[in-house]
């Protein structure tokens, strides 16, 4: 059995609003799923439904080769999540977190407190470990958190939208432990609306939009969905930008020109931008046309949800958000 | 808009001071009314607070009247007619403590450094406060009123002095918002203002002649009791409403009342002004 | 347990079964934990009063302001000629009161923890179901049955003493103890239908003031209107208070006990059971 998560045509409503419908996903042992999507985009409500809180309308799921509706007692002994709201006890100190929940997994009290301070150290919250969680900065909860799903050493870990609201630098933080995780052979299913943090940590990436899954792949493959690469030429005014338009099209994969008209941009699709620098770069002096910058980009998930549905993703979240309302 | 500074013109210190109390008294009225206006519909944007401002005070006059009013003996006067006044002038002082809580409140979110960067007047923030809540308190103190005349209820002291009762009630609670101000403006801290502000108005309205006559304490609670300010408010309303002494209560009500507002109301100002 | 690193766990073999066999296996998980888990939740919550003790300040100062202010201020109009002693009678209904009030708690607590996502983790983790409201309920009635000995010492200071026989001036504050554990299940009810703390905390307020000063708490239910009286008789905190007060001072028990265990044992099995059941549905 390779398969860590099998989904199978899962769908969950409430009333009349369809949050997931016919949802299928395979997570094979020991990878990073990755399940991208904007906010309302039905990631939670799967997550919730894979660790045992909710039960689907419809369709089956196993996690670990345990159904979740009918095995979800001997599921949850396998299985950590962390959530979005970092369900830390405030007024408890870090290691009495741990503490907790390793109980509450029926773990004994010595290997406990063993795994407690292994995982205080391993989370680099060692110093803060006695006092209470009160005065813990948004990272250290989120890190705190994490350790507390972790202390029963599951072999599968939900973290759901794991760096929301956090800084940058705490994001890279948690994204460095996230990576020690799979390192030691946990599978992993996260949920995010971030694409970049879907691209460095999922080896492979399920794109959900309005409860329903629209794409699957690695990052690289879901990149060749959008197109190659693209090269971005930056000139000085608006005239300037329409006349390296017309130059650079008869570059580009499909003769097209996309134009930026307030940062005097002009961008076209290429499938190896390299080679073909040198080439723009003479057809621009040419016509005379002065290039104050000029770059080759990967295309971004961003990118990718664009050519996927049409939107951005921002505008999606907004209008899920709306759908709500 | 291309609105351009007035040219500043070089003064002395005794003349920007003089240009400074001329902006303030000019618009410390208007801004007073602005501030009125934006504590008073607090009042009508969150339910809870009026429930809790009229609800408790209905359901004290129902706990007091029927639920106590039998065990409690106060001679010739009917046990409603005798609380009334009581139950008015507590209602009205726990009304009051809004004051101090919500400018608390508005120190501790930093609305008030907002209100300080404005050419506003300093005065209005406390006195829209003030004048807030006091009219908060006349209007429970006449809904209270309304309540207390169904269940029984009745002015035995003339039509004058009967309609005086929530005047003089809400003069009263508008004197000690002063102090809630000043309590307010020196703790900072919306729950701590208002354990601080319940463990002064408990003790001064229930250690007074609101519910039982101070006759039937012990010796030792006696002496509190006469002279607590709030004694003298309850004894004054009473006489308003039923017939008695007047005079001889107004006077110790209305010297605590100046107190509160030209002594504690000016010491809060000032407090307030220092943050 | 469960503790190896995550590469050498293979998938366990599922134990066959049917909805029956599931059905049991459940309800035989959950009582092997019930006790630890329980024991783990009321741990916690112990831990958010020893940590934030100003949370302990109205189950302190209540009783001492309650039996000061109603002995001191109104006893003196309200004890004056009766045949009792107003502090002997006023003690058991402030008991009540004040335990009342202190389990109540429980329920804003439990409403705050669905609302902060809490239950979520809980949920997630192979604990028994009902240790969450368990741990909650049984943490708060520990305080209150702490809080009768402190109330019962403040009010001997005052004057109180007990005239009663041994035996149920001893079981008395038991009594209280145990019914106050029964409301305390119907708070964390009332947390669990709310799931806000605000809300929680004010239908608490409605809840307990009414029941607590329309009974026979702080004066005889013979002073108070004829209508009145018709709902305090039958008010449960009339018959639980005036058992307490027969227990601390002599009186005929058996009708008040009966009643009493009534209300208790609706209290803890049906609305224990509700609230349990209600718990398990949220999703």
């Amino acid at each position: 059995m390779d398969n860590a998560i099998e989904v199978r045509q899962i769908s969950k409503s409430y009333g009349k609003v369809v949050a997931l419908e016919n949802v299928d996903l395979n997570v094979r042992r020991g990878s990073v799923m990755g399940l991208l999507g904007p906010n309302g985009a039905g990631k939670t409500t799967l997550v919730r439904i894979l660790t045992t809180l909710l039960r689907p309308s419809s369709g089956s799921a196993t996690v670990l080769g345990y159904d979740v509706v009918r095995h979800a007692r001997h599921l949850r002994s396998y299985i950590g999540l962390a959530g979005q709201s970092a369900a830390v006890d405030d007024l408890l100190t870090g290691r009495e977190n741990i503490h907790m929940a390793g109980r509450l997994y029926h773990m004994p009290k010595r290997e406990v407190q063993k795994r407690a301070q292994d995982l205080l150290e391993q989370f680099d919250l060692v110093e803060a470990a006695d006092r209470s969680v009160k005065g813990y900065s948004g990272g250290m909860r989120r890190r705190l958190d994490l350790a507390a799903s972790l202390v029963a050493n599951p072999p599968m870990i939900f973290l759901d939208e794991p760096t929301t609201g956090l800084d940058p630098r705490s994001r890279l933080e948690l994204w460095d432990v996230i990576r020690n995780l799979v390192s030691e052979g946990t599978t992993v299913l996260l949920t995010t609306q971030y694409l970049e943090e879907a691209d460095q940590l999922a080896d492979e990436i399920t794109v959900i939009d309005l409860g329903k899954v629209i794409a699957q792949g690695t990052a690289d493959e879901l990149k060749h969905q959008a197109g190659s690469e693209f090269i971005e030429v930056t000139v000085r005014d608006a005239e300037e930008t329409r006349r390296a338009a017309g130059v650079l099209s008869n570059f580009a994969e499909n003769n097209e020109c996309d134009i930026n008209e307030e940062d005097n941009i002009a961008s076209i699709m290429v499938e190896d931008g390299a080679p073909l620098m040198v080439q723009i770069v003479r057809s621009l002096d040419a016509e005379d046309i002065a290039v104050a910058n000029m770059a080759v980009r990967q295309p971004t998930l961003d990118d990718v949800f664009l050519a996927l549905t049409g939107r951005t993703a921002e505008e999606a979240a907004t209008e899920s958000e709306q759908d709500q309302d | 808009m291309n609105h351009l500074p007035a040219q500043i013109q070089d003064r002395s210190a005794l003349g920007e001071l003089a240009s400074a109390i001329a902006v303030e008294s000019r618009w410390m009225i208007a801004d007073t009314a602005v501030m009125t206006w934006r504590n008073l519909i607090r009042y009508r944007r969150s339910p809870e607070l009026f429930i809790f401002s009229t609800a408790s005070p209905v359901m004290f006059i129902f706990l007091f009247n029927y639920v106590f009013g039998g065990a409690i003996p106060t001679g010739d006067l009917n046990y409603i007619d005798f609380l009334m006044p009581g139950i008015l002038v507590q209602t009205t002082l726990f009304s009051a403590t809004q004051t101090g809580v919500g400018l608390a409140e508005d120190l501790q979110k930093g609305m008030v450094d907002r209100y300080r960067s404005l050419p506003m007047a300093r005065s209005a923030v406390l006195g829209g406060r003030v004048a807030a809540e006091t009219l908060v308190s006349l209007f429970v103190a006449c809904l209270m009123l309304a309540v207390g005349y169904i269940i029984g209820m009745r002015f035995h002291g003339g039509f004058w002095p009967g309609f005086a009762v929530p005047f003089m009630v809400a003069g009263f609670a508008f004197g000690f918002s002063w102090v809630a101000a000043f309590i307010g403006a020196s703790v900072r801290n919306a729950e701590g203002a208002g354990s601080l502000m319940f463990f002064v108005v408990f003790p001064f309205t229930f250690l007074s002649s609101a519910f039982v006559p101070v006759e039937t304490m012990p010796g030792w609670l006696q002496p509190f009791t006469s002279v607590n300010p709030v004694t003298y408010a309850v004894d004054l309303g009473r006489a308003l409403s039923q017939g008695g002494v007047i005079v001889a209560n107004a006077w110790p009500t209305l010297l605590w009342t100046l107190l509160f507002t030209f002594v504690v109301g000016p010491v809060a100002v000032w407090r307030y002004r220092r943050v | 347990m469960n503790l190896h690193t995550a590469n050498e766990w293979r998938p366990q073999t599922v134990p066959p079964s049917t909805p029956v066999r599931e059905a049991i296996g459940s309800v035989i998980y959950e009582f092997r934990w019930l006790a630890a888990d329980t024991a783990m939740m009321a741990w916690r919550n112990l831990m958010h009063y020893r940590r934030n003790p100003e949370t302990l300040m109205s189950t302190i100062a209540g009783p001492v302001m309650f039996l000061f202010l109603f002995n001191y201020v109104f006893g003196g109009a309200i004890g004056a000629g009766r045949d009792f002693n107003y502090i002997d009678y006023l003690v058991p209904g402030v008991l009540i009161q004040n335990n009342l009030f202190t389990v109540m708690n429980t329920g804003i607590g439990i409403a705050s923890d669905l609302q902060k996502g809490f239950v979520d983790r809980y949920r997630s983790l192979p604990m028994a179901r009902s240790a969450v409201l368990g741990g909650r309920v049984c943490a708060t009635s520990l305080i209150s049955f702490v809080s009768v000995y402190w109330t019962l010492a403040i009010a001997m200071l005052f004057g109180m003493r007990f005239h009663g026989d041994l035996l149920p001036v001893l079981l008395m504050p038991l009594v209280v103890g145990v019914f106050c554990f029964g409301v305390a299940w119907l708070s964390a009810l009332v947390g669990v239908t709310v799931r806000n703390a605000e809300t929680a905390s004010a239908s608490t307020f409605f809840i307990t003031i009414p029941l607590t000063f329309l009974s026979s708490t702080f004066v005889p239910v013979e002073t108070m209107p004829g209508w009145l009286q018709a709902f305090a008789e039958v008010n449960p905190i009339t018959h639980v208070v005036n058992l307490c007060r027969n227990m601390a001072q002599g009186g005929p028990l058996e009708s008040y006990a009966w009643i009493t265990a009534f209300w208790i044992a609706l209290l803890i099995i049906g609305v224990g059971t509700l609230a349990t059941w209600s718990y398990r549905r949220i999703s």
